[in-house]
């Protein structure tokens, strides 16, 4: 599973750091989200998808490849 | 038969019925009756407001999200149409508010949204668990020390989000009650507008006074940020200040309310109360503060939007200019989202309420709140397990004309 992060979107709510640390940050000066693993493990998808459910500017994907 | 039709809807506008609606005696926590019944019928409908106008209210929590990161629909009050405004003040204040993130869209809002995320970015914010920590500690100690029963609103509730809001900003707490009050007035459905206007220019004038004093004696803090912002020509001193009301506003009597109210509904539910006192567990706590935004979703008056072009959506065509209500508590009370969403259940997965908006907008102080009712509910039925209500809570008084919900004092004892 690859994630993907549409940051024009992102809002920067921190809602993906807070559902997925291991995943996501966020840039220090305005809080735009950072990924940091593109290519999660198995066992960090759980939190990948509340991220993707919880993100108010729907702007996190998970796809299949 | 156009007679017919006429007179159909003649009688469709008398039956229109008006919003904000009352909530039921005896159910001081439920959605009001109406709004439930209009969620049932049909999520979206219409509803009269104070000033004739006839704007949609979104009761579903799946419509809700869709227009709420709609593009289609704007927060910008000044846009053409029927822009569903809360009171004849706020109207009337539109035309004078310069842009800021509460009333502008894509792209401006993002702009103006990307300055001021640097001190709620969650590592910033998770920083300041042990100061609240300490500062919870040091409010509860003195509640225990003193007369038994307590107000648990001036015991606590009240003074948490002061201080934190105070030492973020970088506002000395000292004026707290100044800010209080205006802060309660400035919001009053029910005050004067007169006394509205002079409640937000007291505000302003205190912060443009406090960011002059930024500017050439910086602290660590917010305002002091944003000073810096304002030498930088990377904002305007209005919006600095406007920003900073806003935020001194937003984080008061909102945190206040969870904190009180959501003591009352632990109280009411034992059971809950258990669940949430007796596990060492953060990740209950956090779970029962999601369910009791949820739950309580304290914003009555709901989320204002107009329409910039024709939308179809639930079987309706909303048309541009058309105003918008979201009610985030009828939202966030849809079974369909939400089984049995009238019962406050802790262990619920409750984390996609609306309690803080939904779409660009969605709340810029989330997790700090998020973090002070961590602390508080993690920490207060832990050490007071003998907590109990010193009032029956027919006897509260709960303030229903404010932008949020509320209760006017809890008396504890223990």
């Amino acid at each position: 599973m690859r994630v993907e992060l549409d940051e024009p979107k992102c809002v920067a709510a921190g809602q993906c750091v807070m559902a997925s640390p291991e995943v996501f940050d966020q840039r220090d000066d305005d809080g735009v989200a950072i990924l940091l693993e593109e290519q999660p493990a198995d066992e960090l998808l759980d939190g990948v998808r509340e991220a993707v459910a919880i993100c108010p500017a729907a702007a996190i994907r998970l796809v299949d490849q | 038969m156009a007679e017919t039709l006429a007179g159909a809807a003649s009688d469709a506008a008398e039956a229109m019925p008006e919003f904000p609606m009352p909530r039921a005696a005896g159910c001081p926590f439920a959605p009001p009756p109406a709004v439930e019944e209009l969620r049932e019928q049909n999520p979206i409908s219409k509803v009269r407001i104070w000033d004739g106008s006839t704007p949609w209210i979104v009761t579903g929590h799946a419509l809700q999200r869709a227009l709420l990161t709609d593009p289609r629909v704007s927060a910008n009050d000044k846009s053409p149409g029927s822009f569903p405004f809360v009171t004849a003040y706020r109207r009337e204040i539109a035309k004078y508010t310069p842009e800021l993130i509460v009333n502008t869209d894509a792209p401006e809002h993002t702009r103006l949204r990307r300055m001021v995320n640097a001190p709620f970015i969650i590592k910033r914010i998770e920083a300041m668990r042990a100061p609240i920590q300490k500062i919870v500690d040091g409010l509860i100690d003195d509640m225990l020390a003193g007369p038994n029963p307590a107000d648990l609103l001036t015991a606590l509730a009240l003074p948490v989000p002061s201080l934190v809001i105070s030492e973020l900003l970088g506002v000395p707490y000292a004026d707290h009650e100044f800010f209080q009050e205006n802060s309660s007035l400035a919001l009053d459905r029910a005050a004067a507008p007169e006394d509205s206007r002079a409640a937000s220019t007291a505000l302003s004038t205190y912060l443009d006074d406090l960011l002059g004093k930024k500017l050439t004696d910086p602290g660590d803090d917010v305002l002091s940020e944003m000073a810096g912002r304002v030498e930088a020509g990377e904002m305007s001193r209005s919006e600095a200040v406007h920003m900073g009301v806003a935020m001194l506003i937003a984080g008061h009597e909102t945190t206040a309310t969870m904190i009180s109210l959501g003591t009352l509904v632990l109280l009411e539910n034992p059971e809950q109360l258990a669940l949430v006192r007796d596990s060492g567990d953060p990740k209950v706590v956090a779970g029962a503060v999601e369910e009791l935004l949820r739950y309580l979703s304290i914003v009555q008056v709901g989320l204002r939007r107009v329409a910039t072009e024709d939308i179809e959506i639930g079987g309706q065509v909303i048309r541009a200019g058309d105003g918008l209500i979201m009610d985030v508590h009828a939202a966030n009370w849809d079974p369909e989202t939400f089984p049995g969403a009238d019962q406050v259940d802790v262990t619920r997965p409750a984390r996609q309420h609306n309690a803080f908006g939904y779409g660009p907008h969605q709340c810029l102080g989330q997790s700090l709140a998020r973090l002070e009712l961590q602390v508080v509910y993690g920490t207060l039925y832990r050490r007071v397990p003998t907590l109990r209500l010193a009032a029956r809570v027919e006897d509260l008084a709960f303030d229903h004309s404010g932008t949020t919900y509320g209760v006017a004092s809890l008396p504890v004892t223990w």
